[in-house]
């Protein structure tokens, strides 16, 4: 690798950001993908790796006693402060990551040279595992309001969306190429949600190109097909989600929002989120209360007030909430857009079908949500993320906004989601990691053009192999079809401290209830498991399997024995249980409930 | 005394009752001495709702011409409403209220009235005494022993007639000790750490004053404590400044002349009225609903509730430091040792001591530490955060104590024997309860009204085997282990449980916490 100028460094201290403890000393090393400290001062072996497309900014502090400071901080908000003794040393591992975090074109991303040893086909399957085509299937789409259409097949309609698109039946072709026009960047009215119950949809797009006075005949056909889409209602809501001064700088630019006496029955709605300028700002703010050096309660207070970080999330909350109760409640069509309609518009479309649909609260539904929203939308991952050397000013945390909405909520329903805050701490580091190919690119075509999907593998089916790791043990499938309606008071806003502080290991609670809980759900199935596998042998040594000629064989008829017959068998059995092999077996006996004639023999061994 | 003199309305027919998470509800209101209570007959069903007087905090009224409105904020942070039929009713039925819910005289509050049928007053009240205590640590009885020497409270009339002191310091010397201590509050062991024998004691400040006085006996107690082991840490609950100041009121602290074998440490822990303002605005806080997002930040802040969570939580921990890394014994004082004192010591306790953790051990560290060890709790109880009454000596200390032992829980949510609920009825029955276990501001007040003998004790019934169950924490693992709480602000939280008690939020989190219990009790069936 000819960016690195020192591949390793001894006697490097690690230092603790938070307490006056004695650094860690250890061994830096510098490999193509990743950054290892490897702590030599304790016995356990410990190492810290940090991947170098994470690293958000490397800092070269000035010479001190100690010796050369070198200050990381990564997307994942891992920061870690090295002491390098020699200047020289720490100025080429600066140097080195500062050219390693920032590829200059995306082929150097990590996701190239990932290769976890799948072949050919488990790597197009990889790619097939989520579908958001199947998703409007699932919705019962088309229907004999909506159709599906490949108008933009070759990306002739809007180059940054997909190429399946979801349009009212009565919008003729010429009026999804007029509207097309009359939007910005040719990103038409088209289908984010559909809700069975209500016949109401969320669609959504870019502004319109309407200036101060401009209007689209095409543009205004569109909106009304989408309205008599939903034949019971006799108006629909148009949700611009930017802050109404913006909006109207717009207009000057020659773009804009919709005039409600241009689009009949409309009724239009600013929801005031701020621009991906002000949430980076935000969260720069945000990220220096959290790397204080004990700072007081009111400090931290205040910096938190100040960051207005939580006022964002509440304020993409409260759209969300808003779309949801339009179409839930209201039982109307929503039409969302913001300026371009993949930042802003992108967050609450899918926090509004959070909250509509369980489907989405559940592990799978999560991943085609993501799919559908956000990746085959357009939301810009490359250049939001900063994977590759670009303009600065395009880097927001945009995606992190809607992750920790979606925290917030599972907060407020602690049993309302399949999926708990480890699988949105995954995700949203697999967004950043570009580890896998979903989130390089800024749209499908481009993705298309880049080949990824014969060059990387699919995070999905690699997320759900881990599933067990995400489950939400609370989770209660009884909820239903519940819309939720969370409260989004103030006071329920919290700073996210597993999400800003995860790697400082001293912030987080020493014990975790997710992970007892994930314990021990997991020994009872294998508990239930070892039973059946018990009573399936015991069955056999009953003599039911006789004819098999080995007691120890559990062929696959002997799995459907019916209760009664299984406890039937266990008394049968009892003078046969003896010796080590049923000494194990005492231990499994007793969980159950489905085996509860089967403890006494347990108890008198 | 009869109440019935300041009943003039007994019964109101047709009241609107409006609570959280019910829908208003219409029935007959009716005033006893010690409740009001509501009854509504709903075709077959009929539901009642009690309130017990002394629970309500503050009560508004607004009457019309025909009817009227009442709000009554309750202690616990609860508000209900109630809509009365007639304006005469109404003015009556706040007047006996506003009465009757601020009852002076202990002897006529409702503990001595409460007589449920499971329980019965011959059963034993209290969980433990001094001398129980005492014999249980039988490592210590070589160099501590217990002293009766205030048995008729006339040394110390906050302190319980028995508490443990070094063997080689007899009772005269006691009385000396108290007389130069404030209140008579002399230095007493309140804990001893067995892995290396070090001790946490309390006191209130010496009364050294402007002149500097010393106490030779003083001292020999001090000197006593540490006896041999070289060192002692004092950690006064005052800033040093503060301490210099008490002085001019015949306080003071211990000087670096006098005990050269003590290392004086200052941690300022807010008190009294600070508190009670500061728990007054954090309720505020929670009860406006109308403000933004910075509006609701800045508002917490400004309440400062977290902060003094976070200095006790921070003093303690140098406390349990002290003791177990260090290995050194501290003594805790601040003024009157009655409060930040008590906070700091249970606490440190806790973080020491795995057998303050359990359910059974808490309600002991609560009976020792705070109940005979004389935290006046019907001076700092007498009101809560809604009352428009001059503030006199209130102050949540001990809501600040269930606050920590909170933020504790969660960052060790394994290994606490008990479980919120507990927390959360203690904050409630500290203010308003059926048991007379908080009553008075000691143990000598308690036995002068009868308490332990008219009423029963919260600490007992608790412990009954149909309560234990919901006081428990379902994924209780003992850990000998010291838990060392993480101080950094990010780390600690609001306590919704109580402060948002009365929201739908709290709602979704009771239900979670069932479901928790649930599975933990469906996995422990299997395995």
């Amino acid at each position: 690798m000819e960016h690195i100028l020192t591949p390793k460094v001894e006697e490097v201290k690690l230092l603790d950001r938070y307490t006056a403890k004695k650094p860690a000393i250890g061994t830096l090393y510098l490999t193509a993908t990743h950054l290892i400290f490897v702590e030599t001062s304790c016995n356990t072996r410990k190492e810290t790796w940090m991947l170098h497309h994470l690293i958000a900014t490397v800092e070269k502090l000035p010479l001190t006693a100690m010796g050369c400071p070198l200050h990381i901080s990564c997307k994942n908000f891992h920061v870690a402060h090295f002491v390098i003794s020699s200047e020289r040393d720490c100025q080429n591992v600066h140097q080195s990551l500062v050219r390693l975090s920032q590829p200059g074109k995306v082929e150097e991303l990590y996701a190239f040279l990932y290769n976890p040893k799948q072949d050919e086909d488990e790597r197009r399957n990889g790619w097939g595992f989520i579908d958001s085509a199947m998703d409007f299937k699932r919705m019962g789409l088309p229907n004999e309001f909506w159709e599906m259409t490949d108008l933009n097949k070759n990306y002739e309609l809007c180059s940054t969306y997909h190429s399946e698109l979801g349009i009212p039946k009565t919008a003729s072709k010429g009026t999804v190429f007029g509207s097309a026009k009359f939007r910005s960047r040719g990103r038409i009215p088209t289908l984010s949600y559909y809700h069975k119950e209500s016949n109401a949809a969320i669609c959504r797009c870019s502004q319109p190109l309407s200036g101060l006075s401009a209007r689209c005949v095409e543009d205004e056909e569109m909106l009304q097909a989408i309205s008599r889409a939903n034949p019971k209602s006799t108006f629909m809501y148009v949700v611009d989600t930017r802050p109404k001064l913006n909006a109207m700088a717009n207009r000057a630019a020659g773009k804009g929002y919709e005039n409600e006496d241009n689009y009949s029955n409309i009724c239009f709605q600013f929801v005031g989120i701020e621009n991906i300028h002000v949430m980076r700002n935000s969260l720069q703010k945000l990220l220096e209360v959290c790397a204080m050096k004990s700072p007081t309660m009111s400090d931290y207070l205040t910096g938190l007030e100040n960051s207005g970080w939580l006022r964002h999330i509440k304020a993409v909350m409260d759209a969300g909430v808003f779309l949801a109760k339009a179409v839930a409640e209201d039982k109307a069509s929503v039409l969302v857009h913001c300026s371009d309609g993949w930042d802003r518009t992108a967050q609450v479309c899918s926090l509004a079908s959070i909250l509509l649909d369980p489907f989405y609260r559940t592990i799978k539904g999560l991943m085609v949500l993501i799919e559908k929203e956000w990746i085959s939308m357009g939301h810009k991952f490359t250049q939001r993320c900063g994977h590759v050397d670009g303009d600065p000013k395009e880097v927001s945390p945009v995606f992190t906004q809607f992750i920790e909405c979606l925290w917030n909520l599972m907060e407020q329903y602690p049993c309302g989601f399949e999926y708990n805050e480890k699988y949105l701490l995954e995700i949203h580091n697999h967004v950043y990691s570009c580890q896998f190919g979903n989130f390089i690119g800024n749209c499908q075509r481009e993705r298309e053009e880049m080949r990824l999907y014969e060059r990387t593998f699919s995070v999905w089916p690699f997320l759900w192999e881990n599933r067990h790791q995400y489950r939400n043990p609370l989770h209660k499938c009884s909820l239903g079809r519940e819309v939720l309606r969370p409260s989004t008071l103030p006071l329920n806003f919290k700073f996210w401290c597993g999400m800003y502080n995860h790697f400082d290991k001293g912030m987080q609670p020493k014990q975790s209830i997710l992970d007892h809980l994930l314990t021990i759900t997991q020994k009872k199935a294998e508990g239930e498991k070892k039973m059946t596998d018990l009573q399936i042998q015991l069955a056999v040594m009953d003599g039911v399997l006789a004819d098999q000629g080995s007691p120890t064989g559990t062929p696959p008829e002997q799995t459907s024995l019916s209760p009664v017959s299984v406890s039937h068998t266990a008394e049968n059995a009892k003078p046969l249980m003896n010796g080590a092999a049923v000494e194990e077996a005492e231990i499994e006996l007793v969980p159950t409930a489905g085996s509860e004639k089967m403890e006494p023999v347990a108890i008198e061994n | 005394m009869e109440f019935s003199e300041h009943i003039k309305t007994a019964n109101v027919e047709d009241v609107v009752l409006r609570r959280p998470f019910h829908p208003p509800m219409q029935g007959t209101l009716c005033v006893t001495g010690h409740h009001l209570l509501f009854s509504n007959r709903d075709g077959d069903s009929s539901r009642l709702v009690l309130l017990l007087l002394r629970n309500i905090d503050a009560i508004e009224k607004r009457p019309s011409v025909s009817s009227g409105t009442i709000t009554l904020k309750c202690k616990d942070l609860c508000v209900l409403q109630l809509d009365i039929p007639g304006m005469e009713e109404c003015l009556n039925i706040a007047r006996s209220i506003e009465y009757l819910s601020s009852l002076d005289i202990v002897s006529d509050m409702y503990p001595f009235f409460y007589r449920p049928l499971k329980l019965s007053l011959q059963d034993q009240w209290g969980l433990s005494s001094p001398e129980q205590n005492y014999a249980q640590m039988e490592e210590l009885q070589d160099r501590w022993r217990l002293s009766h020497v205030n048995k008729d409270y006339s040394v110390c009339p906050s302190y319980p007639p028995a508490v443990i002191v070094p063997h080689s310091i007899d009772d005269e010397t006691l009385v000396k000790v108290a007389k130069f201590r404030q209140g008579g509050r002399f230095p007493v062991l309140c804990y001893y750490h067995r892995k290396n024998g070090m001790v946490i004691m309390r006191s209130s400040q010496p009364l050294t004053g402007a002149n500097r006085k010393r106490c030779r006996e003083d001292e020999l107690l001090l000197q006593a404590v540490i006896d041999g082991s070289g060192l002692g840490y004092i950690i006064d609950t005052r800033s040093n400044q503060q301490a210099q100041q008490a002085r001019m009121t015949g306080g003071g602290f211990e000087s670096k002349s006098s005990y050269s074998c003590w290392k004086r440490l200052h941690r300022q822990l807010e008190r009294g009225k600070v508190l009670q303002e500061s728990l007054i605005k954090l309720v505020e806080a929670c009860g406006d609903h109308s403000h933004s997002v910075d509006r609701w930040l800045s508002k917490l802040e400004n309440s400062k509730w977290l902060s003094h969570v976070h200095t006790a939580l921070a003093t303690a921990g140098l406390l349990a430091e002290c003791v177990e890394r260090d290995g050194h014994s501290v003594l805790v004082h601040g003024s009157e040792g009655t409060d930040a004192t008590l906070l700091v010591s249970s606490l440190a306790q806790l973080i020491l001591d795995p057998n303050t953790r359990t359910l059974d051990g808490f309600l002991g560290l609560l009976e020792r530490e705070w109940l005979l060890a004389g935290h006046p709790f019907q001076h700092r109880c007498a009101h809560s955060a809604y009352s428009h009454a001059r503030l006199r000596l209130e102050a949540p200390v001990f809501v600040l104590l269930l606050d920590c032992v909170w933020q504790l829980a969660r960052q060790f949510p394994l290994a606490m024997g008990f479980s919120e609920p507990l927390l959360l009825r203690l904050a409630r029955e500290v203010y308003a309860s059926d048991y007379g276990t908080f009553l008075c501001n000691s143990d000598q007040e308690r036995c002068a009204a009868g308490v332990k003998e008219r009423t029963h004790c919260l600490f007992q019934f608790l412990l009954k085997p149909s309560e234990r169950e919901h006081y428990s924490n379902p994924l209780y693992e003992p850990t000998e282990l010291a838990i060392w709480p993480s101080i950094q602000p990010q780390s600690l939280q609001l306590w919704r449980g109580l402060f948002l008690r009365w929201t739908q939020h709290a709602v979704h989190l009771e239900k979670a916490q069932e479901e928790l219990r649930n599975l933990v009790i469906e996995c422990r069936g299997a395995s």
